[in-house]
């Protein structure tokens, strides 16, 4: 018999007056008793419709029905089928827009937790089972794959798990993209996604850090002189947006990029760590716009004991954040300026951020994109004190690969152009992820990767 | 890891190091450069190549110790490693069509300039290199230099060593004197940069300026080392250094703007340097 409670198992966590002053992992997880519970709440339907919702198809309720018979290690094997990075998706999906929304519980009460039990399932697994995954069959195909992000990641262990012969270039000097340079520690804690490199490594995937694939080797060197009869390219999102208004250069202005690599990648906030950022305690930022990336950069900044404004020229409902992080922002004191733009940042005599003037908005017609249009309200203009600004305004894809790549077609907006095999106008180099879309999110990174690990396949087992 | 092949200490605070980076060395040209970690706590700090060995598989570059990262470097020796080396990134300084040009550094930057100048100079370019140091006890490498240039004039702030003349000084003396340049490159601290493209501004010489601004990944990644342009039309426009650059037309770059920009940590830097001096001093004793 279903357990019919029409609310989901809350998720332990830190309380927020904790957890906004350190950067330990904010979502404890479900005890064994609360997933078994959760699970419950899954009605096995014939016609799942929560599997169409997930990117890469995971067959949610078989997994959530080894739950129930606590086959913990036969849940993590439905979900490894066809998501290389369970525990990574379990805590940064977007389920409320996924799965979960589409889940039939959803209709009247909150939909089955999936996101909290995939979580579940994938650290259960990481602390009870040790051994490292068997090495394939090797196929004797060689394949390069540009960027060990999301995209990357998951296009090398389908590749792996086949049997080919895998080496990923990374430009930065650790692995996972953004993984570790832009999601913090205390959303996706960084031994959670070694642990997935590892199992990778395990596998027989290569890795090569500090390569800036354009510049040091280029695609066509790859293929022609290093005998890699196929590239994935996943390079990601490049260049941040800025907004173009006077004092957006001054000290203090930061893309959230650089804010959140400084933090996550060069643990600037540690002692200890030659990486520096400017002292935030006591000091009031400005976080401008209203996505993941923004909340992160937010719930940074309040961890190092700044007082926090999200500007965003929508308001609440358009916050293309995920609602736990809109929420779990809320709770730690982030105050949100919905409504609101900035229009210019000023600067003190040395160069420094003394001020931002912001004007208020309101929502006109649906634009393009079919949300409401926001527009300045004339006259309304005001002065917020700030120390420091950071923009997250999303990016624009990096130009590295495209310029050293003859023949490789680009879109409008930078994004490589791929077919519905994921290949790009060049044969045999195929691309997914941001580097194709522009900054979207982990698991359609991963969709991607799977789509090229597939095209890859096809072309190279022909 | 990335080993130490050689290490020359030029001056007290100016060190010649080689690393063994066999891929980097392949690809290097002129005017680009790596980004290096010391070790598993350290920043990554840009610094211009200063010369390449493809054969040899090395790659040679010139700092100066003026913060943590300088100085954790500094006490490396030849056959230590570092953690993690980059390269190369950003564009090859491209002069086509010259003839006749001046290169100009200062201080640490005439390191830099000797590798856009020995190209330049094995391509048949008539290259002047105008280089300034503060003193006599810092000037170094000027046997290599020499080799790299047509003519080679230098001067010191202090007028130690030579004569007393700042490179602005030689520059436009030579320019007075008919040198006719169709173009001048120039690299140094920022300051000396912006008034030798004072100097060029006013007989319309073209120059290109190779800049250094703060940078975090130097992959276009995360926007650090963004810089403004202004153009004639009185537009200006962002640009990176670490894919738009490092060089650009020293006419249209926003000095104060990159002056300010490149403070943004010095008191840190300063503070971080003397906590490191100071630990090292613990472990010696």
């Amino acid at each position: 018999m279903p357990n019919m409670s029409l609310v989901k198992n809350p998720m332990p966590s830190q309380e927020p007056d904790v957890r906004n002053k350190n950067f330990l992992e904010v979502a404890l997880g479900y005890t064994e008793e609360q997933a078994l519970d959760e699970a419950q709440r899954c009605l096995n339907c014939k016609n799942p419709l929560c599997v169409n919702g997930c990117p890469v198809n995971v067959h949610i309720p078989q997994f959530i029905e080894k739950i129930v018979a606590k086959d913990y290690e036969g849940a993590y094997q439905v979900i490894h089928e066809t998501s290389s990075l369970p525990a990574v998706c379990g805590r940064v999906c977007p389920q409320e827009t996924q799965c979960e929304m589409h889940c039939i519980r959803g209709k009247k009460g909150d939909p089955v937790g999936i996101g909290r039990l995939e979580r579940f399932v994938a650290d259960w697994h990481n602390e009870h089972v040790n051994e490292a995954p068997a090495k394939p069959e090797p196929n004797g195909h060689k394949v390069a794959v540009i960027g060990s992000g999301p995209a990357g990641l998951t296009c090398a262990g389908d590749l792996a798990k086949k049997g080919y012969d895998v080496t990923v270039f990374e430009a930065l000097h650790l692995a996972g993209g953004v993984l570790v340079y832009g999601i913090p520690e205390f959303r996706l804690p960084k031994s959670i996604v070694q642990k997935e490199v590892d199992g990778l490594k395990a596998m027989g995937v290569k890795f090569e850090m500090n390569m800036v694939i354009g510049r040091v080797v280029s695609i066509d060197e790859l293929m022609q002189e290093y005998g890699f009869e196929a590239v994935f390219v996943g390079s990601g999102a490049g260049l941040p947006m800025f907004m173009h208004i006077p004092g957006e250069n001054l000290c203090g202005v930061y893309s959230a990029n650089e804010f959140l690599t400084r933090i996550n990648l060069m643990k600037a906030y540690k002692e200890g760590a030659d990486t520096p950022l400017m002292p935030l305690a006591g000091k009031t930022v400005a976080v401008v716009g209203g996505g993941n990336v923004a909340m992160d950069a937010a719930r940074c900044s309040k961890r190092l004991g700044a007082n926090v404004y999200i500007v965003y020229r929508r308001g609440m409902e358009e916050l293309p954040a995920r609602h736990e992080e809109v929420e779990h922002a809320i709770e730690e004191g982030i105050v949100f300026k919905t409504l609101h733009n900035p229009v210019e940042i000023h600067g003190n005599d040395v160069g420094y951020v003394k001020g931002m003037t912001v004007i208020e908005m309101e929502l006109g017609e649906p634009d393009a994109s079919g949300r409401r249009r926001p527009i300045e309200k004339k006259g309304s203009e005001f002065e917020l004190p700030v120390d420091c600004v950071i923009m997250a305004l999303g990016t624009s894809p990096n130009p590295l690969i495209k310029s050293t790549t003859p023949g490789l077609e680009v879109n409008k907006k930078g994004g490589i152009v791929i077919d519905e095999a994921g290949m790009t106008s060049k044969l045999g180099v195929y691309a997914g992820g941001d580097a194709v879309t522009g900054a979207a999110t982990v698991i359609l990174a991963m969709g991607a990767g799977k789509l090229g690990a597939k095209g890859i396949d096809e072309q190279l087992s022909k | 890891m990335y080993r130490i092949v050689t290490k020359k200490v030029l001056t007290p605070t100016l060190v010649l190091i080689e690393i063994e980076a066999p891929m980097i060395a392949k690809k290097a040209e002129p005017g680009q450069f790596i980004i290096l970690r010391v070790d598993e706590n350290g920043e990554r700090i840009p610094i211009t190549i200063h010369d390449f060995d493809r054969e040899k598989g090395t790659v040679s570059i010139i700092y100066q110790v003026v913060g943590a990262t300088t100085e954790k470097l500094f006490h490396k020796e030849e056959g230590d490693y570092i953690q993690d080396f980059v390269g190369p990134l950003g564009n090859a300084t491209e002069m086509p069509g010259c003839k006749k040009v001046a290169v100009v550094g200062g201080g640490v930057g005439t390191a830099i300039a000797f590798p856009v100048a020995k190209k330049l100079h094995e391509s048949g370019v008539h290259v002047d290199l105008i280089v300034g140091f503060r003193n006599k006890d810092v000037v170094v490498l000027e046997d290599e230099f020499k080799k790299a240039c047509t003519n080679y004039y230098v001067g010191t702030d202090d007028g130690s060593y030579v004569r007393k003349a700042l490179v602005t000084e030689l520059l436009e003396e030579q320019i007075n004197a008919g040198a006719n340049y169709d173009a001048v490159f120039c690299v140094g601290p920022m300051m000396m940069m912006k008034f030798v493209c004072k100097v060029t501004e006013k007989y319309n010489i073209p120059t290109v300026v190779s800049m250094s601004p703060i940078m975090v990944d130097g992959t276009g990644m995360c926007g650090c080392c963004r810089l403004t342009l202004k153009e004639a039309d009185g537009t200006s426009v962002t640009k990176f250094a670490c894919v738009d650059g490092p060089d650009f037309d020293g006419f249209k770059v926003d000095w104060d703007e990159s002056v300010k920009r490149g403070k943004m940590y010095g008191e840190w830097e300063r503070r971080k340097h003397e906590e490191t001096c100071n630990l090292v001093k613990k472990e010696v004793k």
